[in-house]
């Protein structure tokens, strides 16, 4: 038997808990992490810090060290499968205890593409990070991301492709928000492995976003600079 | 010329040997055997090839600088070089950085694009977005491009969040081999998908390369 298996979480106090579940969903440990949240619920810890503190916390140490080549994507879609099982646990509890909300936000892989593991991720971080996010899923065209932005009026378009062939339809669903004049409601951010800024800068966006922590920023940033522009 | 190994392929590429045309392929390690064949069949004795590793496209964004530093090296040497690469998810970045060059790529956005003819595939695409392709060099490298470098050798739970959205895997084919025709249907049966073969020879990649 390992030393790792050793680990009992519940004797653990909520520091070393947390470093705990740090490491766990870095090694993507979907029930050791499942098992920490409800050991930090039952000590009376409040869903959102459970979220924000440890889950957002252990994932932003995946998201880095992905970025800097450390971890590579297998291990980023365990550590994610990982804090998925948390959040479920989590997220009827976010509703009911009130958890401050940064902004809404539609998203959706575009016509013809079916990859949604980038989609997938960024959902789950801005969810992580206090957005409320509707997820239309795959192959949407521009009929759908209407329809869900009139419905939701949410604060930020998001839209992802995997493919240089699916990529320009994002400039479709843009000139089709110009020509209704409704470009300006909203931030539109796009994403996706052949995506560059200097594509999302071409077809209209108001930002290019490389992987799911660069979304989170931006669109805390953005969310924010246009709630000044409103009360100012 | 004797041909590497298809990881020699994959992970270094074919080095330049023999020059004796006018005119330098610059081609994807992928693309190695068929454009020999092609050469070999047509004697296109005019044609050189160097190959850069096929790996290069785990990343794609790499492509277009190591193409920048291939062409830079071999330009004084040829008449002309010709980039034999689609867009292979570079979005729009290596066709940017042959009109840099001053060099001509092949149209299309990836091999199996071009493999099956770039006009009949954009008409398939629309109906079927749903499918994950395999090449000759992509069944015979299966585990080094797909399997290793996904993690289904380690986490085989992995496959939903890869593959739930596919529903088929179809195989073209450039030659007549059974044996690799068997392990695309193997290569299928790991990924949970339905197969399909189609033959489609070298398409587009021969047409494009007779007019050199």
């Amino acid at each position: 038997m390992s030393e790792e298996d050793d680990i009992i979480l519940s004797e653990l106090d909520d520091e070393e808990l947390v470093q705990q579940m740090f490491d766990d969903l870095y090694d993507g440990l979907k029930e050791e992490i499942e098992e920490a949240v409800n050991i930090l619920l039952e000590r009376g810890w409040q869903p959102y810090d459970i979220l924000t503190k440890a889950l957002v916390g252990g994932m932003t140490i995946v998201g880095a060290d992905f970025r800097d080549g450390i971890l590579f994507v297998p291990e980023v879609l365990l550590a994610a499968n990982a804090m998925k099982g948390g959040m479920f646990i989590l997220k009827p509890l976010l509703a009911e205890t009130g958890a401050p909300r940064v902004g809404k936000m539609v998203i959706g892989t575009v016509k013809g593409d079916i990859h949604d593991i980038g989609k997938n991720l960024v959902s789950m971080m801005m969810e992580g990070a206090g957005f409320e996010v509707v997820d239309l899923g795959i192959n949407n065209a521009v009929e759908a991301y209407l329809e869900a932005l009139e419905n939701e009026k949410p604060d930020i378009l998001g839209m992802s492709a995997l493919l240089t062939t699916t990529m320009p339809y994002m400039k479709v669903v843009i000139d089709t928000l110009v020509e209704q004049g409704l470009r300006d409601d909203y931030i539109v951010l796009v994403g996706g492995a052949p995506l560059n800024e200097e594509f999302g800068k071409a077809i209209g966006a108001d930002a290019y976003c490389r992987d799911a922590a660069v979304a989170v920023e931006t669109a805390k940033d953005l969310v924010g600079r246009k709630h000044n522009q409103m009360n100012g | 010329m004797s041909l590497p190994s298809d990881s020699q392929l994959t992970d270094t590429g074919l080095d330049l040997t023999g020059a004796t045309g006018r005119i330098l392929l610059l081609a994807c390690g992928a693309l190695a055997r068929e454009i020999l064949a092609l050469k070999e069949a047509n004697a296109w004795d005019h044609m050189d090839l160097t190959c850069l590793p096929a790996n290069l496209h785990l990343y794609p964004d790499k492509i277009p600088d190591a193409v920048r530093e291939a062409v830079s090296k071999h330009r004084q040497e040829y008449d002309d070089i010709f980039v034999v690469y689609a867009d292979c998810g570079t979005g729009g970045m290596l066709q940017k950085t042959c009109q840099e060059l001053g060099v001509e790529m092949v149209e299309g956005p990836h091999c199996y694009s071009f493999f099956e003819g770039n006009e009949a595939f954009a008409k398939v695409t629309e109906e079927e977005f749903g499918t994950f392709y395999l090449t000759d060099f992509l069944t015979r490298q299966f585990d080094a491009f797909v399997w290793k470098p996904m993690g289904l050798d380690r986490h085989p739970e992995l496959r939903d969040m890869y593959f739930g959205n596919y529903t088929k895997l179809v195989y073209q084919s450039q030659t007549h081999d059974p044996a690799l025709l068997a392990k695309a249907r193997d290569c299928a049966e790991r990924l949970k998908l339905p197969f399909e073969h189609r033959h489609t020879g070298y398409g587009d990649l021969k047409t494009v390369l007779e007019k050199l």
